[in-house]
């Protein structure tokens, strides 16, 4: 059954919409359509998107093949402070991105403890495409935690003890039951962690800088183009654009057009 | 298996504390209200919570020593855990379900399917093996969770309420089916319920828990027909009278006492007649015409029950001996209608549509 929503919070709701959808109309209103061809299939805006797609990708595994125990230990741990782990982990939410982007420097820069660990092994993070990858992880792979984490404690547990008594040891029972339980939400988790990672700007930029073909993913040579080349700024705008539109159509996660 | 049992369990408003012990082939019924402790003492058999004192020994095991710091994980303890819902296995199939345990103890898949084919043939839930759960009714899945439960061959079935989610209709086929399924393999189980027709018909001894402790136990029959305590009285809240299945009716001493029957019942099998407190009839001359079964009787006392008074029967001079216990709820007006006190003579009438009977364990 369908209620009806109250006419009054129709207005801020049509509001709400407008504020979404009328911005990209606007930046496509201002696109020069006639060089819009050209622009996003310039070199470098070739490169920005291969770069993307490779090191969002990459973040998103990452964020899966780390954040995902994260969130089973956080969701199923009986560890004494986990209130407190679990709040550390919203940090990257709600820390500006560009102050992340300084705090992994500070960390795995040259003079950073952690950098001196790797120069060790002659290797150097900052600047390069790997720093890439760990900043959008950093800012991405709370998403997934949130939403694995939610889906477990939904869950519970009863499935799972239901395993154990069948005499199921607990790595089958993550095998066998938790995991396929989980697939809808780690879908939808890997999603937006992705979409997330694909949007990464500041911590990007202070931690792996803005070196074309290696550093400068698409919202890196926004910034750049808005500063010079504004037509080449918008088109490439409405390629993340375009592309957003694609992960969300591709994937289209339940969680995202039901629950969340 | 054996099984004992001796521990203690303490939660914020919480204690449980009880000792008992299972002989190899036996079940038992754990009766009691919403918060007497049967879920906990459950949990603890089955090695979801640590006990805070006591010890667990399954078959010469010990699954839980709190004092030595015993604690066997669940996977290893042989409990299984047929709970209230099925709590099969959404993502896999009905055969894949049942074949979970054998696979996981590492049965080979042949071996595997082999067991499937024949814990669904034994639970009647062959043809759904390639379907999904979600596809399968309440009663249906019961009955795969069952065969899946008894296919990782368990030494102790836990049953924890396995009826309580079941349509009113369902349950009996299932309750039958449990019996069958337990008395073939003459499984060690333990029964939690709230329901003492569940108890009547799987168990061979029933404890009734309050409060977490042990109030009250003995032989089922025995123990709900004649409560030793007013707390068990009104658990069990239920007359039943034993007897043998005849061809009319349950032959007790040499009434016979005419009733349906949910499931056949053979003759000569021993057999309980069930009915409520509210469908007896209290006459204070002997009823006549109508196909009823009556008893005579006397008031052995008067007590208030809600908004009812109950009247507890005694043995007449020349009735028959097994009314003594029986309740009838009866409104105030009715009792002063016909001026009821302890020891007056009375007829205690029931209809026979208002007559259950059930095949009992123990008694074959």
């Amino acid at each position: 059954m369908r209620r009806s929503v109250p006419v009054l919070l129709w207005v801020p709701a049509a509001l709400a919409l407008a504020l979404v959808v009328l911005p990209v109309i606007g930046l496509v209103t201002r696109s020069d359509l006639g060089r819009l061809p050209e622009l996003v299939t310039s070199p470098a805006a070739l490169d920005a998107l291969w770069l993307s797609v490779r090191t969002g990708a990459a973040a998103t595994v990452l964020s899966a093949l780390l954040g995902g125990p994260l969130a089973l230990v956080l969701a199923r741990g009986r560890l004494p402070g986990l209130r407190l782990l679990r709040a550390i982990v919203l940090l990257p939410l709600v820390l500006p991105p560009v102050v992340g982007g300084l705090a992994l420097l500070y960390l795995l820069g040259r003079n950073g403890f952690g950098g001196q660990v790797l120069a060790l092994f002659d290797l150097r993070l900052p600047f390069t495409t790997a720093a890439v990858i760990i900043a959008q992880t950093f800012v991405a792979m709370p998403f997934l935690v949130i939403g694995l984490e939610g889906a477990l404690r939904t869950a519970g547990e009863r499935y799972e003890a239901v395993a154990a008594t069948l005499g199921a040891a607990p790595w089958t029972v993550f095998r066998r039951v938790t995991v396929p339980l989980l697939l809808p939400a780690l879908g939808s988790s890997l999603v937006l962690a992705f979409a997330r990672a694909l949007g990464e700007f500041g911590a990007t930029i202070t931690f792996a800088g803005n070196f074309e073909g290696t550093t400068q993913t698409l919202p890196l040579l926004v910034y750049e183009q808005s500063q010079a080349d504004v037509d080449a700024a918008v088109a490439v705008s409405l390629l993340l654009v375009v592309l957003a539109i694609v992960v969300i159509a591709v994937a289209r996660p339940r969680s995202i057009e039901g629950r969340l | 298996m054996t099984l004992t049992v001796d521990i203690a369990v303490r939660r914020d408003a919480f204690a449980l504390s009880l000792q008992l012990s299972l002989a190899q082939g036996e079940v038992v019924a754990v009766l009691g209200r919403n918060g007497a402790g049967k879920s906990t003492l459950l949990s603890a058999l089955a090695g979801l919570l640590r006990p805070d004192e006591g010890r667990i020994e399954l078959g010469g095991r010990v699954l839980t020593d709190a004092a030595r710091g015993v604690h066997v994980p669940s996977h290893l303890r042989g409990v299984g855990l047929l709970a209230q819902d099925p709590l099969l296995f959404p993502h896999m199939t009905v055969a894949a379900n049942v074949a979970f345990g054998p696979r996981s103890r590492g049965v080979s898949r042949r071996e595997a399917n082999a067991l499937v084919a024949q814990w669904l043939s034994d639970v009647d839930a062959a043809e759904f093996a390639s379907r999904r759960p979600g596809q399968l009714s309440g009663g249906q899945a019961q009955r795969v969770a069952v065969a899946r439960a008894l296919a990782s061959e368990p030494e102790l079935l836990l049953l924890d309420e396995p009826f309580a989610a079941l349509d009113v209709d369902a349950a009996p086929a299932l309750r039958t089916m449990l019996r069958r399924v337990l008395r073939d393999a003459s499984r060690t189980a333990l029964l939690v319920t709230h329901d003492p027709l569940d108890a009547l018909v799987l168990a061979d001894r029933v404890v009734v828990l309050a409060d977490g402790e042990i109030v009250e136990q003995g032989e089922t029959r025995s123990v709900l027909s004649r409560p030793r305590t007013a707390f068990t009285a009104r658990i069990a809240g239920l007359d039943l009278v034993g007897g043998v299945f005849g061809p009319s009716g349950l032959v007790v001493d040499d009434v016979v006492i005419s009733g349906h029957a949910p499931e056949p019942i053979a003759d000569g099998e021993a057999a309980v007649a069930v009915f409520a407190p509210a469908a007896v009839a209290v006459h204070t001359e002997p009823p006549g015409g109508s196909p009823r079964n009556v008893f005579g009787a006397v008031v052995g006392g008067l007590e208030p029950h809600g908004d009812m008074i109950r009247l507890r029967a005694g043995r007449s001079v020349d009735g028959p001996s097994w009314v003594d216990g029986l309740a009838a709820d009866l409104t105030a007006a009715a009792v002063a209608d016909l001026r009821l006190e302890p020891g007056t003579r009375v007829w205690l009438a029931v209809k026979a549509a208002e007559v259950a009977l059930h095949p009992v364990a123990g008694g074959s």
